[in-house]
């Protein structure tokens, strides 16, 4: 029995990482929210858009490497940040004006509202297939680790070490600061105020002098903000590869759905629902096992419930669980 | 010249006209409802004199001016407030927060017209941290006519206010709406408990088929014996 090793180990390979793509998780699942608050539909675009935004800082990035303009150790790419989300803004702002205005105001069912949302989710990713390419980039810099397994071990005597990533880090303290200001935001300011009025009761927040386009354009505003940072912290923490931000939209609608939608504080929740079952559904449990039980009980095989091939399958199986059994999500949210 | 004149009122959803030469006017300090069977167009009407129903013919004035062609949202920097008959709260938010939402349109300190609701209404004094969406049916109301105070009205319409609370609420909801009243707001209330409503008013207007029947004072209508049979019941 070894107690302490066992939840080092635990720590080190589902808490932390889980940790920090909860976070980007519930960043991505808050701008998908807001839009459904607002606009009442399901925004495919959203994964696009935080490619995008990743994007636009990896470009600002790159060239504020060659330049050799630097914030060691912390990585180049955050004073990048807020080059990419103005470009975010502007590009979800222009595509509000190209498209989504349209359907608003002839106040369009929110079915054909998603099925423009997935036309102009090809558009951007073919966009940015043509300015980045389609290949993998690595744009971190800056210290890699805050602490590695070496140095935990060192400094505890454990066997297992815990590593902790800077991004991991940077990641989490990012989403926290992001969150409370968004918060913040809704709570307090008269723009936050009329946001959640016409979220709430759309015609009422009219005939209370609620100017409809002035909220969308703040909803969009912040959605890509938002899109924004999630894309860079998550292309920080893992790499940046233009097709994955496609297969990311399924666990971040699931934490949208899981958590209620419309409602921010659900959205977080199910960022972090979906994240740590996803990591922990697919964490082999063997070694953390045999630390637990006595010394000859070590099971044969990995004690891992799926293979890591099928970690989408898990936001899926508790996407259709919740929409079965309690359509509204942890936080009663709308149902589609 | 009233205050509120919404002349030969003619106009429908697209198709059929609903409403036929209706006309219905409202003094400042005084209440007016306009009462009827069922599809006899009453809500038809408050929508059309807020702008919400294009007319084909008629005209709306309201303090001396022509308001006829005028977006809903204008209405209410003119001065006109309304109270609709369902979702006429943010369920969630706060009581305070609905109040400050009906006080979105103005630059001023609202605080004044804000402890007059609370003086009409002390039980929302008490709930003002709590939900809209989870007060009952009565406050729910209170919170619906609250708001639509705040935006400090010159003419105060309410829409079926009393729909679907108990009578005692009703009576207390009636009783504040004369207190409104009293300070020179002007009300037009459609209401389906036809002669409470009457008996508070200073002009009824009892409309069937889209199209004024009856207009005179409340007390006048009330004594009416062809009103009594065929509206209030005998």
């Amino acid at each position: 029995m070894d107690i302490v090793n066992a939840l080092a180990l635990f720590a080190n390979f589902v808490a932390v990482p889980a940790t920090a793509y909860g976070a980007q998780l519930a960043l991505g699942a808050l701008g998908v929210t807001l839009i459904f608050g607002i606009l009442r539909f399901a925004n495919f675009s959203h994964g696009e858009l935080m490619s995008f935004g990743a994007m636009a800082t990896i470009l600002v990035t790159w060239t504020l490497q060659d330049l050799g303009i630097g914030i060691a150790p912390f990585p180049t790419a955050l004073l990048a940040l807020p080059v990419g989300i103005l470009a975010s803004i502007a590009v979800s702002l222009a595509t509000n004006r190209m498209v989504f205005r349209f359907y608003q105001r002839r106040r369009a069912n929110p079915i054909v509202f998603a099925i423009v949302s997935v036309g102009v989710m090809f558009v951007m990713a073919g966009l940015i297939r043509i300015i980045i390419g389609p290949d993998d980039q690595s744009f971190a810099d800056g210290e890699r680790f805050l602490i590695t397994a070496f140095e935990f071990q060192k400094a505890t005597g454990l066997k297992e070490g815990i590593a902790i990533k800077q991004t991991q880090v940077i990641t989490v303290v990012v989403a926290l600061v992001v969150v409370a200001a968004l918060f913040w935001f809704l709570r307090k300011t008269r723009a936050g105020k009329a946001m959640r009025a016409f979220s709430d009761e759309e015609d009422l927040a009219l005939l209370s002098g609620v100017n409809p386009d002035r909220v969308v354009q703040i909803a969009w505003i912040i959605t890509a903000t938002l899109a924004c940072i999630a894309g860079t912290l998550y292309g920080l923490d893992k790499t940046y590869k233009p097709f994955i931000f496609l297969q990311i939209l399924l666990p971040i609608f699931a934490a949208t759905i899981v958590g209620g939608i419309g409602q921010p504080v659900g959205a977080i929740l199910g960022g972090f629902v979906i994240a740590y079952s996803e990591v922990m559904v697919t964490y082999a449990f063997k070694k953390v096992i045999t630390y637990l039980s006595p010394t000859d009980w070590a099971p044969e095989g990995l004690v891992q419930l799926l293979s890591t091939d099928y970690k989408f399958a898990v936001s899926f199986i508790i996407l259709v669980a919740v929409l079965l059994i309690r359509p509204t999500g942890i936080i009663r949210g709308k149902v589609i | 010249m009233s205050f509120l004149a919404a002349r030969s009122m003619t106009g429908g959803y697209g198709g059929a006209d609903i409403l036929k030469d209706c006309t219905i006017t409202v003094d400042k300090g005084e209440i007016a409802v306009v009462v009827g069977p069922n599809g006899a167009g009453k809500s038809t009407a408050i929508k059309a004199i807020f702008g919400m129903l294009n007319l084909r013919e008629g005209s709306i004035e309201f303090d001396g001016r022509d308001i006829t062609a005028m977006a809903p949202q204008d209405r209410v920097r003119q001065g006109m407030a309304l109270v609709p008959q369902n979702r006429n709260v943010f369920p969630s938010m706060s009581v305070e927060e609905n109040l400050e939402m009906g006080a979105f349109i103005r630059n001023d300190d609202f605080n004044e017209t804000m402890e007059l609701v609370f003086h009409l209404f002390p039980v929302l004094r008490e709930k003002r941290a709590q939900p809209a969406g989870e007060l009952s049916g009565g406050q729910r109301q209170q919170v619906a006519v609250g708001r639509a105070l705040m935006t400090a009205p010159q003419l105060l319409i309410l829409d079926e206010p009393t729909a679907g609370v108990s009578p005692i609420v009703m009576d207390e909801l009636f009783d504040r709406i004369v207190e409104i009243a009293r300070t020179g707001i002007a009300i037009l209330m459609v209401e389906q408990n036809a002669r409470q409503a009457l008996e508070i008013a200073d002009h009824g207007f009892v409309l069937v088929q889209g199209g004024n029947r009856f207009t005179d004072t409340g007390e006048a209508l009330l004594a009416n014996a062809e009103v009594r049979r065929s509206f209030l019941g005998g």
